[in-house]
């Protein structure tokens, strides 16, 4: 029941917006296709400027990766991380998830296939997967787009955000998987 | 500490291939992905264009000012510095929502045109705002009522019950976002302390 509400409710999110927004806007004297067309003509160019934020940010992230470098942190932080309770095969996954989202994505799949999605480590990976998100995207992308090249403080809140959703993903699964 | 983070990932990839004696690796892969950051990019101009499209709509008809006066009290806590009558509000609210039902491709360009409107009533335009810092840690900390692609890979994975890791999902998310706003706080009245001496 819970699961078919879920699943209908993702399905139609969508399609609703689709249909409400431009019915009410219609109905409120919007010339809904001229509107449309001037919004969509902002998000071309707010695509292209990102570009370059995006760029800098994949070049670095995929040298770092693809040298190796990754693969080091992780064995390092392997025996720290287990001595915290955390399953060493979702350490991976938990160094990934902030830096590139398909990369996790991917990683997560493969846990998935691995220990099957029922497993302890298939749900951990599932919830680790669900309740954060891609920090270094969202952080290049959404301050790129609007020229901000001095963040603050807001890399360590939302990398803090991250440490959160993992060790929280640990444990609320151990409790509640038993 | 982004010129750092950015220039630590640099440095350590392309000394440690060198070490390896895989120096090869990096050009090949600062290429790739320079061309996958293209390739990410084109395909964002189409739901960019398609959600950016729906939300003009959305606030002509004056849906996003409806929205931004029934959520006002919550936006107005988290967000003390946006004035109650700002288009910020009703982006903001979008981001958010579209953000918990999982929309997907649809955050970003909805999250993107949040920044701008914040950008506008920003004073220093290279520097964050503070309610720049709030809605990006709201965003990162990624509050979901439905996980919609985890369900999907869960049970392409063959799962029994692929929704069971909705109720983990929440809480843990919850608990993220709950924290850092309480870190958001914190590092900003630090970094006010620190400007004033």
């Amino acid at each position: 029941m819970f699961t078919e509400l879920c699943e209908q409710l993702s399905v139609w999110a969508i399609p609703a917006i689709l249909l409400i927004v431009p019915v009410i806007g219609y109905f409120r004297r919007v010339n809904v296709y001229e509107t449309f067309v001037d919004g969509a003509t902002e998000g071309f160019y707010t695509a292209i400027r990102i570009m370059p934020f995006l760029v800098a940010m994949m070049v670095s992230i995929n040298i770092f990766r693809a040298s190796g470098a990754l693969d080091v942190c992780i064995e390092y932080a392997k025996p720290m991380l287990t001595l915290l309770g955390v399953p060493p095969d979702v350490v991976p996954l938990a160094i990934m998830r902030p830096l590139s989202g398909t990369g996790s994505l991917g990683l997560a799949t493969e846990l998935l296939n691995t220990h099957g999605p029922d497993s302890m480590v298939g749900r951990i990976a599932s919830t680790m997967l669900g309740s954060t998100d891609t920090t270094f995207y969202i952080l290049t992308v959404y301050f790129g787009a609007v020229g901000i090249s001095k963040p603050r403080y807001s890399v360590g809140v939302g990398l803090l955000g991250d440490m959160i959703g993992f060790l929280g993903s640990i444990y609320i699964c151990q409790q509640l998987f038993k | 500490m982004i010129n750092l983070i950015w220039l630590l990932l640099l440095v350590t990839g392309i000394v440690y291939a060198g070490v390896q004696g895989r120096i090869d690796v990096v050009t090949q892969s600062a290429i790739s992905g320079a061309e996958g950051a293209v390739t990410l990019s084109l395909k964002l101009i189409g739901v960019m264009c398609l959600w950016l499209g729906i939300m003009k709509i959305a606030e002509r008809a004056g849906i996003l000012r409806l929205l931004a006066r029934l959520l006002s009290p919550l936006i107005c806590f988290l967000f003390p510095s946006v004035p109650k009558t700002h288009p910020a509000m009703g982006a903001i609210i979008m981001t958010l929502s579209a953000n918990m039902l999982g929309m997907g491709n649809a955050v970003t360009p909805l999250g993107i045109k949040a920044m701008q409107a914040l950008q506008q009533l920003n004073a220093k335009k290279d520097t964050a705002s503070d309610a720049m810092c709030t809605l990006l840690a709201l965003c990162t900390a990624g509050f979901t009522l439905i996980p919609a692609t985890i369900i999907a890979i869960r049970s392409a994975a063959g799962s029994v019950n692929p929704t069971e890791i909705v109720g983990a999902t929440l809480i843990v998310s919850f608990m993220a976002t709950v924290s850092v706003i309480i870190a958001d706080r914190i590092c900003r009245t630090i970094y006010y302390v620190r400007i004033r001496r």
